[in-house]
This record gives C-alpha cells, structure tokens and sequence, in this order.
C-alpha cells in the first residue's frame, strides 16, 4: 500500500490531481482511492486530498492515514499547516517553494531530518498554464522522486485524463510537468 | 434516440458519479430533482448528460425536495421510468412524500447519500437520514464503496419495476466517504446495463386513457388497514425473492456477486461486527488482521436494510459468541437501530452470543482501523468470559470522557 497526503487551498486543484494520479495509476492495474477532507470550506481553505495505491482492492476507508508522501502544493501551508502530522519515519516531503531545500529546511525547523524536495510549482503553473495552478507540475516532481512511472508514459496518461481541456492547455500542462520533473531537487 | 458513451472497462469513479452513469444507462424519463450536498453531483451530471443528448428524458428542477419526490410521484404515477437524489435535510423534507410513494406502489430509484441530519449543521456523512427512512415502506439498498453504489442501482431499477413488487427503492451511499471517493469502477455497456433492467413496464398508469386509474386515494377505517397490510405482504413476501434474483441475473453478466446479507470470515468465527457502508469494508480488513494474531473475527454487512432478512441474518450469526452492532446514527434514548434489529433477530434462537452496541462516526467523525481493533478486542473478552464485560452502548472515536450507557 502506497499513501500519499496532499496539502493544498481549496481551489487549488488538490482534488483534480489526486483523482488524475488514480485515474493514471488505474490503468496499469493498479487498484486505487482518491478522497479529500471537504467541510464548509471556502475557496482558499487550507485542506487535505489524499491517494491509496494498492495491488488488490483498497478496502481501507478510514480518513487516517500516515503517508509514504507529503505533497505541499502551497508554499505558505507548509509554516500554517501541521504537514508532518502521522508521518512515517522515511516518509518524503516534496514542497512547492521559491526557496531552496537547505533554506526551507532552516525556516521551518520542523522538516530538519525528513527527506525534503523543493521545486515552485506555482512559478512553473504560472509560466506554462498561466495561471497558479500547481497540481499538475506536483505529479511531475512526484514522478521524478518516487520513480514511480517513466515521465514519458506518465505525461501520455496525463493527456487522455486531461483530455476534456482545450488543446493549448493540454500542451502547457505538459510541458508544466516535464519542467518539474527536471527541477524538482 | 440518446447517443451512447463509450467507457472504459474500469472508470476511476467516485460514488456520484457511478451513481449518475446507471441512472444515464438505464434511460430513466424523468429525475425532478432540488439538489443537496453531497448527492448534488449525481443529479448535475445527470443534468449534464440529459441536456449533451445522452438521456432521452426529462430533467426538472424543482423548488423543494418535497416538490422533487411529489413530481416523481406524479411521473411515477403517469407512467414513467423515474429517479431522484437527496441527502439529510432533503430527505427529511422528502419525508411525507416518501410514504405515498410507497403507499401508492410507485417504482421510483432514490440515490440517498447519506448524510448527518442538524442541528449542528453537518454536510458529512453518517447514517441519520438512512434511518430515518426505514419505516417508509421503501426497499433500502446499502452500497459500501462506488463499485456497489454503481451496481445496486441496477437491482434497484428491476426490482422496483417488477410487477409482483411495484414498491419504491432507495440506494444508499455514505456522503464523502463513497459519494466523493474515486476507486475504480467496473463498468457495464451502455446497452449491456439498460437490457439487464430492461424497457420500462407500466403498471396502472394514468396515462392509459383506455384503462381509466385513480391514485392518490383516501380511504378511511374501512379499507385503510387492508391496503397497508398489502404492502406489507408484497415488501416482506415479493421483494427478498425477486432481489436475490436479481442478484443471480447480476452475477452472470457481470461475475460480482452480491447478497441479502454479506457475510466475510463468518464460517468459523466467534467473534462479530455488524455495520453499514463504508465501514463493512474496513471492518473486514481489521478482521483478517484480527484472524492473524488468532482472534477468529468476522463481519457481516447489511445490504438489504429494507425488507430485513431476519433469517438470513439470523442464520450467519447463530454460532458466534460475541457481536456488536455498529450504529452510525445517533439513537437519542435508546440503544441503537441495529442493536435493536439484530436483538429482535436473535431473540427467539438458540443463539448464546453476547450483543453490545457501538455508536460511532457522527458527522462524518473518522471510523479509524484502531477502533475498529478495540472493538473486536472488546468482543474477545465478551467471548472468553460468556457475558458482557463492557457497557451495553459505548460511543466511539468521541473526544473528551468516555461516554457509555446501560
């Protein structure tokens, strides 16, 4: 079972990346759950979204999780947010922030120890997309960490989940996830 | 003619959605629906696919959800294929007309994702508006993941609709949990689903000018008792049968089986939980772990909620020593609904087995793996000792001091 928890604001796109990273990941075989916790929250609301990935049926639908990945897609979450709640002790961090890892690491005194990655998934969105949506550059650092799926296959799969979107999106997001995959540290 | 989608064999899907695509495969001719969270997205979709030329049938947005299950009544009653969705405060608003659909034989599919029912205001899920539909007259259905809340949908259509039944059915999904959890979901052809529930068959409709039908009828001392003692023999008589075959006929198209009752490690097991929704399923992974450090755990889940399948239920737990019944309801001044129902069931059996009652997960509060362990070690020591050894009804995964009653 591979767990990952997503920090994210609502409006972000937490939820439209954790379900396209199950959609992607299911056509391997893979049996998957993409969830989210919702409430009254208002676009801006700190939350979390959170990914199963299992070889059988994932039967497991308690909201509880300590997860192998932290994924931080807002930089700001990172110092309001409890990221390292329930975590393992390999669990990997990767964060979006305009800093580097050593730098992030020594204003948030709490990642000291972890395994940390950085790379600025809203200056990528913002310069591929246009706009600051950083879910999609996420699930291309998340392949570069994790090794999880080749980058190629991965970006392929990522067109047929995007497939709804205008052409010119789809391309930005592509390249969006490509330049996270090779900048993700 | 409504054009067809082509789907994936497996579509990562959450319970909405699933729930939104069988009501599109099944061509219903009118959902009147007034949405509410979370059921919102399967009547939206279902907006979607109807207005994209996917439906060949009527979308009515109605002012209430009072005036979305009237005007299903009347479709109902005019003759139609018909379905809605609701959750929680909807559906407590659905309430009265829920009874004359059932009273006036009406097949009508309600998708209830269940919600908490305020006050405090609480979009999240747990099992109060289920409950509260349970002496209705309706067929309850409980889906435990999106895969079920997909499937049961079509048993619900052909069980409904049969002639020997003509009762209304709800399928049941937990809010959040299912209704917005993606898994994958093994689909059905669009032709391959709308032939198992088949072209809808009028019954008495009233827009058979040929054969003239009142509905909506009052009838006071004289006839009142013999026409709910109708339902009641067609809901108890008709309805198990026709789901179980129902069941069968699923089992071949599609290889998933499903029961009245569902019953996981229960062959040899001593100790057991009895739940709903999501919660069957992560019962029954905490059970196979319980099993691996020599507690022989099982769980049984219920599926048919309404009609209850007092001898089936009966007969998967008449060896087990030690049961708890899972209440994700809050009873206010008793024990819980299924403590109730599975005392009820056991009352006149040989059975020796202890019974306690757990109240958990109101308001969407987490129904976490260790509870779900210490719940089973709880009915261990129940077991061993041949009595209860803890309060009758404890709250769990509630903050604060221990709460227990009895």
């Amino acid at each position: 079972m591979l767990e990952i928890r997503w920090h994210s604001r609502a409006g972000q796109g937490a939820v439209t990346g954790a379900k396209g990273l199950a959609d992607v990941v299911s056509t391997t075989g893979k049996h998957v759950q993409a969830f989210a916790f919702y409430g009254s929250a208002k676009r801006g609301a700190a939350m979390t979204a959170y990914n199963r990935v299992d070889d059988k049926v994932v039967m497991n639908h308690e909201k509880f999780m300590r997860p192998d990945y932290v994924l931080v897609i807002d930089p700001a979450l990172v110092y309001v947010a409890d990221i390292t709640a329930n975590e393992k002790d390999n669990t990997i961090y990767i964060v979006t922030t305009h800093m580097s890892t050593d730098e992030l690491i020594a204003s948030q005194p709490k990642l000291e120890g972890r395994k940390v990655y950085t790379v600025d998934c809203i200056k990528i969105a913002q310069e591929t997309i246009g706009k600051a949506i950083p879910n999609t550059p996420m699930l291309g650092a998340l392949m570069k960490v994790s090794g999880m799926y080749d980058i190629e296959f991965f970006k392929e799969s990522m067109v047929k989940v995007l497939k709804k979107l205008p052409q010119k999106i789809i391309d930005a997001n592509m390249i969006a996830i490509q330049r996270a995959y090779d900048e993700v540290k | 003619m409504a054009d067809t989608m082509e789907l994936r064999d497996i579509e990562v899907w959450d319970g909405n959605m699933a729930a939104s695509h069988a009501l599109r495969q099944v061509q219903v001719d009118v959902v009147a629906a007034y949405p509410i969270t979370p059921s919102t997205p399967i009547v939206e979709n279902y907006a979607g696919f109807t207005a994209n030329g996917y439906v060949d049938g009527e979308f009515v947005m109605t002012e209430s959800e009072h005036g979305a299950m009237s005007c299903c009544i009347g479709a109902a009653a005019a003759g139609g294929r018909v379905a809605t969705a609701t959750s929680s405060q909807g559906f407590a608003l659905m309430v009265e007309t829920l009874y004359s659909a059932s009273g006036m034989r009406l097949p009508i599919v309600l998708n209830v994702v269940n919600r908490a029912i305020g006050a405090p205001l609480n979009v999240n899920g747990d099992h109060s508006d289920m409950y509260m539909g349970r002496d209705s007259g309706w067929i309850q259905l409980d889906s435990y993941c999106p895969q079920n809340a997909y499937d049961l949908n079509f048993i619900a259509f052909k069980v409904s609709e049969d002639h020997d039944v003509r009762l209304p059915a709800m399928v049941h999904q937990d809010g959040f949990m299912t209704s917005h959890t993606a898994q994958g979901v093994h689909t059905l052809t669009d032709e391959a689903a709308f032939n198992f529930v088949g072209v809808y068959q009028p019954m008495n409709d009233m827009l058979d000018l040929d054969h003239p039908v009142t509905h909506g009828v009052q009838t006071e001392e004289d006839w009142h008792f013999e026409h709910k003692a109708r339902q009641q023999h067609a809901l108890m008589t008709a309805v198990l049968p026709k789901i179980q075959a129902a069941f069968d006929d699923f089992e071949k198209l599609t290889g998933r089986k499903y029961n009245l009752v569902e019953a996981y490690d229960m062959e040899d097991a001593e100790v057991a939980v009895v739940c709903m929704g999501t919660s069957v399923e992560t019962a029954r992974e905490v059970a196979e772990e319980m099993r691996a450090q020599g507690i022989k755990a099982g769980v049984v889940g219920i599926r048919v909620f309404r009609p209850w399948p007092l001898e089936q239920i009966a007969a998967v737990l008449k060896d087990v020593k030690a049961i708890a019944a899972l209440d994700r309801s809050s009873p206010h001044g008793t024990v819980g609904a299924l403590y109730n129902e599975i005392s009820g069931t056991l009352f006149n059996t040989d059975t020796k087995a202890v019974l306690t009652n757990y109240i958990y997960g109101l308001g969407g509060r987490d129904l976490t793996k260790a509870h779900l362990v210490s719940i089973f070690t709880d009915l261990k020591a129940n077991a061993d000792a041949g009595k209860v050894t803890t309060p009758l009804q404890q709250y769990i995964g509630l903050r604060g001091p221990k709460l227990s009653f009895f």
